[in-house]
């Protein structure tokens, strides 16, 4: 989050954090106008809003002129348009209790939708603050139940958000290891350890059964370590816990046997008696020790149990939540510890990147039932959301200062649903990303950087794409400022929105463009390209079919690796072309191991399924012919392009309408569109790069169908990025040319180096 | 076990002992957390044994020689069970060293030993016959803190001379082993605590105390006036989940005398009860905290369901007197300031007691087996606990799980390591 400085409208002044909000109030509450269905969770100190609005933001269309009787020599290949188009955006925000005041005026001043009438509210402070709400909002205030809201916005959130669950590794290079969304997510236990704890087993979506708890939870911890050590609030007692050493108040093993109890492997430093110490009337202990111990206590209490219940239930899976565990890394890490002791490694403590949250987003989910929200997909929207512990004084001191304690979360709704590939080979264990920045310090130095560099050109073209526009220059300049800052703090915590990656590096700048209605700074540029490609398409058939077969299967893979080569992502590439230099550089010798795919013999694939990279020269000349000859072959292809715009990336659209105008052109093609042998679809996304666990459902529907048995992934940002070490049910083949020296020099190859892996799985 | 070092006409007596022991305990292990199992216990050191000892064993039937003690050194009490022989003969009496009936006479003429060693005369067993001889068993305790004191008085009443082995077990065995050499002269036969434990319960049990049993339970435990101790027939005690509460808290499933394993443990025991007490209150004594208990009011400290959500949580099936958050109001500065001392112990004795069923219960149902002993010495004068026990293992297992108690609580691990000292003869 930044402060951009501008006076919120009702907050009272700067800097005072009584009762005004540091940052603007807009920045914060967004897109109230459309606000509806408004859910509120108010906990022991933080509150929690969502509700659900819709976004009005600029999309570029592509529109096919009516060439008959034109000169289309000199016409543009289509129409650009740019459009309002409307999106639906969940947002929720986290703010503390001592704002909600101030928040509800600014909510009711703001609030122009009238429709609505009731607010769903959860948390214990519910209660208290009911009048307050119904007076100031004008709303009733609807009571939902704690437990069910908080299993409902976990369902959600472990369905939507990837890269939700983290286990906590606190002595390792990577505290947060963050898991790919298992394909099935129950059942599961999850232990909420708020005043109390309660221990839930969630079995389906609607089905869940509390199965315990225990009355030493967080209330403990904060009620005891008050009278012990008289300090009052939570964050400090878990502050003086971190320094205190609990060996002076805690009976060891070691105490008791003078070493380890060897007979069952008892370990000398392990507690025997908490507080142990402590039987005497006349020895003083320090806050911070009794803290500590108090805190050993507690974490390994609920670790145990938590393994009891689990080991009935023969489950394995654990999640953590609750104002206990919430972004402290001191918790998690004893929780952790204990859950390891007491299951011997057998269980994971899980934790979730937006637990803060559940209980809003089960609220608010409880009241939007006929929006239907659980029949969409949802996507995390980078550009608006805050990222783990963004409030977290242990982690980010500065950032408390900066803006006060707020933190967002905003989902988009995606046009549809996404699914799996049916072809991933083991969807539980499919990792899109090649490398993991948040592992991988050198690597993640160089990509911030790699990124950092190239912000002020993609500013620049951003604005150069609508010259038109009076305030472009300035909403360019605010898009570089968001990204800037997204840079600067996953540089301090690289693990804000789960795993880093060159992916989610990619999808934030698509995500903050978008932000500031760019939402196709390529466009212009896409269009000149596929014109001046779709001009040589006819000769370069005619080349190739000139060839003998085996030269043509050569020359057919060259031209795809040389079509790739154009990509304005690409800061090589971008340099290279405007000193017009880059066909010279190209390191395309094919090895003659590549004619294992090539040259093969037998019978044709049944239906090939194509993902494209690039519009122009990559498309046009480089997929087109191949995807020409696999259709000679008889071999089906189903072409999947992106549903929105990223970079120069050919979109949907784009793609339905360089089809319909090669077709007119090739007989070839015209006939597999007309019986159906060629098929275009949408992959679902709006990335550079491909998450294979997230397409579009119609996509995956075919595939099924077609009984697909040829994966194709064409280009750095599909084939290498992600997907290099992708597993698939099927024969793969994973085409790009390295246009990053340093990426190069990782696979130990030269820039504009060729990738050409092909996979056939064993059987 | 090394051969005793001192004291003149010593090579007279049989030193066998040693030997006997090292047979070590026998037993069967399915905990996965049951570690190495071959390095305590003692180490057999065979002295070249001479026909003439070896008839003068014999001659007194395998029996080691006086005092009978059994010794068990926990983390905050030590245990000590005497065998008190009553059959004494003439010709016995006379032989007896001066240094031995000095101590069966100190021991038994006096209830309290220094200014923290007790006996606790209630628990005295009487007219029992231990390997053919009648007698009374002793039951006495002190604080470990006091055990360096005790060394030395052993020393001072040179019990070296005695030749007896001293068998003991808990941690203090390993701890004070050193002390017990340097300090006493004397050689610890040391044995593993839940050995001992399993084996003094069932001895106990099976003989009685004094004509009534040793078992007990709790009937109409949800029924504050109804509620009752009535004896219980643990005469097949297999299988039975062993809950024992000393400065921690151990927890074993038992499946026959030799078949037992170590389910799990909790460091929230007594320790925990009394360490916080001694801090939220000022007390100084385990007694004095439990005194203070039964005067306070924990529902002032503790959160309720009913303090939440006003009454019960249906939708969870929580009665609304169940205790939410232990210590949860105590998060608010007012109610800080309303509480007293009493009330802050009864609230931490009623925490740890609940987490102690809470935890024995997830045991009992993962190892399928509904019967519950608690023993240790939490439960010591502590009928506030022994009750909360019965009445929540029965509420939270709908009647399932029955909690069972034994009088001499604390004592099993000491009378375990006095037959093992019988049974090595």
């Amino acid at each position: 989050m930044y402060v951009c400085g501008r006076g919120g409208s009702t907050s009272g002044g700067h800097g005072s954090l009584d009762k005004s909000i540091t940052l603007p109030p807009d920045e914060i509450f967004r897109n109230l106008e459309n606000a509806k269905r408004f859910a509120i969770d108010i906990g022991g100190s933080l509150t929690k809003l969502a509700y659900y609005s819709t976004v009005q933001h600029k999309v570029a269309r592509v529109r096919s002129f009516d060439h008959s009787g034109k000169d289309i020599e000199n016409e543009p290949l289509y129409e650009i348009s740019v459009q309002e188009e409307i999106t639906a955006r969940l947002h929720f925000i986290k703010f503390e209790n001592t704002y909600i005041e101030t928040c509800l005026d600014f909510i009711k001043d703001h609030l122009v939708n009238t429709e609505t009438k009731v607010i769903k509210a959860t948390g214990g402070g519910a209660y208290k603050f009911k009048d307050l709400i119904e007076k100031k909002l004008g709303l009733k205030v609807d009571k939902e139940d704690v437990m069910t809201c908080l299993i409902k916005g976990c369902n959600f959130v472990l369905r939507n958000i990837p890269h939700e669950v983290f286990a906590y590794q606190k002595d390792s290079d990577t505290e947060f290891r963050f898991q790919m969304n298992h394909p099935n997510i129950f059942p599961y236990l999850l232990v909420n350890i708020g005043s109390g704890v309660s221990i839930v087993k969630v079995e389906t979506e609607d089905k869940f059964e509390w199965i315990g708890g225990s009355s030493i939870g967080g209330g403990t911890f904060w009620g005891l370590g008050a009278l012990l050590t008289k300090t009052k609030k939570f964050d400090e007692l878990l502050q003086l816990a971190s320094k205190g050493q609990h060996t002076n108040v805690d009976m060891l093993v070691k105490d008791v046997y003078g070493g380890a109890y060897q007979t069952l492997g008892l370990s000398g430093n392990l507690i025997a008696s908490s507080f142990g110490k402590s039987t005497t009337a006349d020895k003083e202990f320090s806050k911070e020790d009794m803290a500590k111990s108090l805190l050993h206590m507690i974490s390994n209490d609920i670790g145990q149990l938590a393994c009891l219940y689990a080991k009935l239930h023969n489950l394995d899976k654990i999640y953590f939540g609750g104002f206990f565990i919430r972004g402290h890394p001191v918790t998690m890490r004893t929780i952790t510890y204990s859950i390891n002791f007491f299951s011997k490694g057998e269980v994971q403590a899980l934790f979730l990147r937006h637990e803060g949250y559940l209980g809003a987003i089960g609220a608010f989910l409880k009241g939007a039932e006929q929006d239907n929200p659980n029949q969409y997909s949802w996507g995390e929207n980078y550009a608006g959301s805050s990222g783990l512990m963004s409030t977290s004084p242990d982690v980010y001191p500065m950032q408390r200062t900066r803006s006060g304690t707020f933190d967002m979360l905003e989902m988009d709704r995606l046009e549809r649903p996404l699914v799996n590939l049916p072809l991933l080979k083991d969807p539980s264990t499919y990792i899109p990303d090649t490398v993991d920045l948040t592992d991988d310090a050198m690597a993640r130095k160089y990509w911030l950087t790699c990124f950092e560099e190239a912000l002020d050109g993609v500013a620049k073209r951003a604005a150069a794409s609508q010259p038109d526009s009076i305030d472009a220059l300035e909403r360019a300049e605010k898009f570089r400022q968001k990204y800037w800052n997204k840079l600067q703090t996953l540089r301090q915590q690289p693990f804000a929105y789960g795993t880093l990656t060159v992916r989610s590096l990619l999808d934030t700048r698509e995500h903050c463009l978008n932000e500031f209605n760019f939402p196709d700074p390529y466009s212009k540029v896409k269009q000149k390209e596929n014109g001046i490609a779709l001009k040589c398409f006819q000769s370069v058939i005619e080349s190739l079919d000139s060839l003998g077969w085996e030269e043509r299967q050569f020359a057919l893979v060259k031209g795809l690796l040389a079509g790739n080569v154009f990509d304005w992502g690409a800061k090589a590439v971008s340099d290279s072309c405007k000193e017009h230099k880059l066909f010279t550089e190209m390191n395309c010798e094919l090895n003659p191991e590549y004619t294992g795919f090539l040259l093969q013999e037998g019978p044709p694939h049944k239906c090939a399924l194509i993902f494209a990279d690039n519009s122009g020269i990559d498309i046009i000349l480089g997929v087109f012919p191949f995807v020409r000859e696999l259709l000679s072959r008889g071999t089906e292809v189903i072409l999947a392009c992106n549903s929105g715009p990223a970079l120069n990336d050919v979109t949907y659209s784009e793609s339905l309408i360089v089809t319909e105008r090669i077709a007119a052109m090739d007989p070839v093609i015209q006939s597999a569109l007309r019986e159906e042998k060629l098929l275009l679809v949408q992959t679902g996304s709006s990335s550079p790069c491909l998450d294979l666990s997230r397409l579009d459902k119609g996509l995956a529907v075919l595939v099924r169908e077609r009984k697909t048995d040829l994966v194709i992934i064409e280009g750095m940002g599909r084939a290498i990025h992600t997907n290099y070490y992708a597993a698939l049910k099927c024969e793969s083949l994973k085409l790009a040319v390295i246009k990053n020296s340093w990426l190069a020099d990782r696979l130990g190859g030269k820039i504009f180096s060729v990738i050409f892996k092909y996979e056939v799985p064993c059987k | 076990m090394e051969p005793l070092r001192n004291g003149g006409g010593a090579e007279e007596k049989p030193r066998r002992r040693g030997a006997a022991a090292d047979a070590g305990p026998q037993r069967r292990r399915s905990s996965a957390a049951a570690g190495v199992d071959s390095a305590t216990g003692p180490q057999p050191h065979e002295r070249g044994g001479s026909a003439s000892r070896q008839r003068r064993d014999s001659v007194r039937k395998n029996r080691p020689l006086f005092p009978w003690f059994g010794l068990d050194i926990g983390g905050t009490l030590v245990k000590l069970v005497y065998f008190e022989p009553k059959d004494i003969t003439a010709e016995e009496e006379e032989e007896e060293v001066e240094n031995l009936k000095s101590i069966r006479k100190y021991l038994t003429s006096n209830v309290a030993y220094g200014s923290t060693g007790i006996r606790d005369v209630h628990l005295e067993l009487k007219d029992l016959t231990l390997c053919g001889r009648k007698g009374n068993l002793h039951f006495i305790r002190f604080p470990t803190h006091d055990m360096p004191a005790f060394i030395q008085m052993g020393s001072e009443k040179h019990f070296s001379s005695l030749h007896t082995t001293l068998c003991a077990t808990g941690g203090g065995a390993y701890k004070f082993e050193q002390d017990f050499r340097t300090m006493g002269d004397l050689q610890l036969c040391k044995l593993d605590e839940l050995d001992c434990l399993i084996k003094g319960v069932l001895y106990i049990d099976s003989v009685g105390f004094n004509g009534h049993s040793e078992c007990y339970y709790f009937e109409n435990p949800t029924d504050a006036e109804r509620c009752q101790k009535l004896p219980f027939n643990l005469e097949n005690p297999y299988p039975l989940l062993l809950v024992n509460i000393g400065s921690g808290v151990s927890i074993l499933a038992v499946y026959s005398k030799e078949n037992y394993k170590r389910v799990t443990g909790t460091s929230l025991g007594g320790g925990t009860f009394f360490g916080l007490c001694c801090l939220l209150t000022g007390c100084s004594t385990f007694e004095e905290a439990l005194e203070m208990a039964s005067h306070g009011d924990s529902t002032k400290v503790d959160k309720l369901v009913r303090d939440i959500y006003g009454g019960d949580y249906e939708r969870f099936g929580l009665p609304g007197w169940a205790v939410a958050s232990s210590f949860g109001n105590m998060m608010s500065k007012e109610k800080r300031e309303s509480v007293s001392k009493e009330d802050l112990a009864k609230a931490t004795l009623i925490t740890i007691t609940n987490n102690i069923g809470s935890i024995a219960r997830m045991c009992a149902l993962n190892e399928n087996i509904n019967r519950v002993v608690f023993v240790g010495n939490f439960l010591r004068i502590n009928t506030i606990s022994m009750r909360l026990l019965a009445y929540a293992l029965d509420y939270w297992s709908k009647g399932q799980l029955k909690a069972l108690f034994l009088e001499h609580e604390g004592y099993f691990g000491a009378v375990g390591a006095l037959l093992e000292l019988l049974d090595s003869a």
